[in-house]
């Protein structure tokens, strides 16, 4: 089949690749209909994720229909049109069982041990990611192999349009959970730094949960645009004004009950070491004022992609505003169905944020467009 | 914490080949079982927590299939885990062994630390999971695939 496969530091080419098999009894094959980049890669692209070999396989936002089931598969079949979470995980672990999914410590073959030596414990997996994070090839190719198939596939309800769809398998899950990890309710003002898709998302998921005020704050008008009209929020171009300052006063003086971070490292120049897992340090500027904006007592959640250290953390303003810091990847399996519904239903729409949808094999270019946020681009989506 | 089972039980257990015979302790302190002989550095315990009860992570006290491969190389215990989240599993390299079995020998290598954690890793994903799981091959261990 063919792949877009990884070729070095900043080099992407598609290539022929040998389709992947069943591996697992409970693992079905699925032959891609979407795929979509995300800022997560981005470190992967740039070479600052060691372990990556040349060949390897992006991509981890995808949806398709299913060509093949294991034996152990019982809620899927052949020419099922399912959405697939990008974290791998059993369902059967105690992690999963107590909906932590992306914490699941079954989630990445027994050989991949990277996360535990980086981070102290295994965390489960995720889809196009070096083989000692997880050994699932990614999902820019025609087809790929989804582990733990019922736990991790979601049928698509016919209303809802794979443009649609390709989003409820990272980004608006990982959205829905940084307004659900800001417990966001009725009433709350919330501001989200960052609005790609997963600012757009957590944004449009603290509107559905009741918020009083919305507001997303970037520097990109295009971007911007769409949290007025697609969204429903207010935002802000942090170009054009202070933000700690117009935060306060949109908030009453309190400041923001929820802030959300949903940058992450790859908006940052590398420093000599930056974003290395387990290297030098990364500069959290956006998370540095969502520290700094929180009201007393409030909650900064952190969603952007992090995984290694940042300098320079405001610990002082976390402690003596008694703030509260919450961080995770997303646990989709936990969401998927309901977001599914609030596509179906119009709650929830996300066709705007696949911006340039390309064939797979202007995957280089994608990519390009993506990095560079040029032309507009929020999010390129690759068909195979 | 201290919630631990105060009990002791000890079971006799065939091991893969039918010959070796070893205790299996639930222990009644929260460390595990000193070790016994005259090495002076024992090596560490390693353990994962199952989901499940003892009597279903070591059925009729046999070991699960990936630890077996590890015979007469390590000893291995359990003892339930706080809170309800099942079974503490443990296994370490035997002390003060001056020879391992052949194959066991091979096995454990150079570094028995890592063979034993990845034997617990796949017993629990076997024990929780049905299976444990495969990465994706590379083309490098597919000869013959296309491309
Ligand atoms: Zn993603
Ligand atoms: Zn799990």
């Amino acid at each position: 089949m063919r792949a877009l496969c990884w070729e070095g530091v900043d080099a992407l080419a598609v290539r022929q690749v040998p389709d992947p098999e069943l591996r697992n009894a409970h693992d079905m094959i699925v032959r891609v209909r979407r795929s979509a980049t995300c800022g997560a890669d981005l470190p992967l692209l740039g070479g600052r994720i060691p372990f990556l070999a040349a060949g390897d396989v992006l991509g981890h936002e995808f949806l398709g229909e299913v060509v093949e089931v294991g034996p152990e598969v019982r809620r899927h079949r052949v020419d099922d049109r399912v959405v697939v979470c990008a974290a791998v995980a059993c369902g059967a672990c105690w992690f999963c069982r107590q909906g932590l999914f992306a914490c699941c410590d079954n989630g990445s073959s027994t050989g991949a041990a990277a996360t535990e030596s980086a981070w102290g414990q295994p965390t489960g997996g995720c889809y196009g990611r070096p083989a000692p994070l997880g050994g699932f090839a990614g999902s820019h190719a025609e087809y790929v192999r989804v582990p733990y198939a019922d736990v991790g596939a979601f049928t698509v309800p016919d209303p809802v349009s794979d443009d649609r769809a390709v989003f409820a398998s990272d980004a608006a899950p990982t959205g829905w959970m940084g307004a659900e990890l800001g417990e966001v309710g009725p009433g709350d003002v919330v501001a989200v730094w960052g609005a790609g898709a997963v600012g757009q998302l957590t944004a449009r998921s603290a509107v559905l949960r009741g918020a009083a005020r919305v507001i997303v704050i970037d520097r990109y008008d295009d971007r911007l645009r769409m949290v007025d009209r697609h969204v429903g929020a207010e935002p802000l171009n942090y170009r054009y004004v202070d933000v700690p300052a117009e935060l306060r006063e949109r908030s009453g003086g309190r400041g923001p009950d929820v802030c959300v971070e949903a940058v992450g490292m790859e908006s940052e120049p590398p420093g000599l070491l930056g974003g290395r897992l387990g290297g030098g340090a990364d500069r959290p500027l956006a998370l540095r004022e969502a520290v700094h904006a929180c009201r007393k007592g409030g909650t900064v959640v952190v969603l952007g992609t992090w995984t290694g250290f940042v300098d320079a953390f405001p610990l002082g303003a976390v402690m003596n505003k008694g703030l509260t810091v919450r961080s995770a990847r997303q646990h989709g399996q936990r969401w998927i169905p309901m977001l599914l519904d609030r596509m179906a239903r119009d709650e929830l729409r996300t066709e705007h944020l696949a911006t340039h949808r390309l064939p797979l094999e202007r995957g280089a270019d994608g990519y390009a467009l993506f990095r560079e946020r040029a032309d507009g681009c929020v999010r390129a989506v690759f068909s195979p | 914490m201290g919630r631990l089972a105060r009990g002791t039980i000890a079971l006799a257990v065939a091991g893969a080949g039918a010959t070796a015979v070893r205790a299996l302790v639930v222990p009644r302190h929260r460390s595990w079982p000193r070790v016994t002989g005259a090495d002076p550095r024992p090596a560490r315990w390693q353990v994962v927590t199952l989901t499940g009860p003892p009597e279903a992570v070591l059925p009729g006290g046999r070991w699960p299939e990936p630890l077996r491969r590890l015979d007469g190389a390590v000893e291995v215990h359990t003892r339930p885990a706080p809170g309800g989240r099942g079974t503490e599993l443990a296994a370490r390299p035997l002390g003060g062994s001056p020879r391992l079995p052949g194959l066991a020998a091979h096995l454990v290598g150079d570094d028995p630390g890592l063979l034993i954690r990845q034997a617990l890793r796949e017993a629990k994903q076997l024990a929780e999971t049905g299976e444990v799981l495969r990465a994706d091959r590379s083309r490098l261990d597919r000869p013959g695939a296309a491309g």
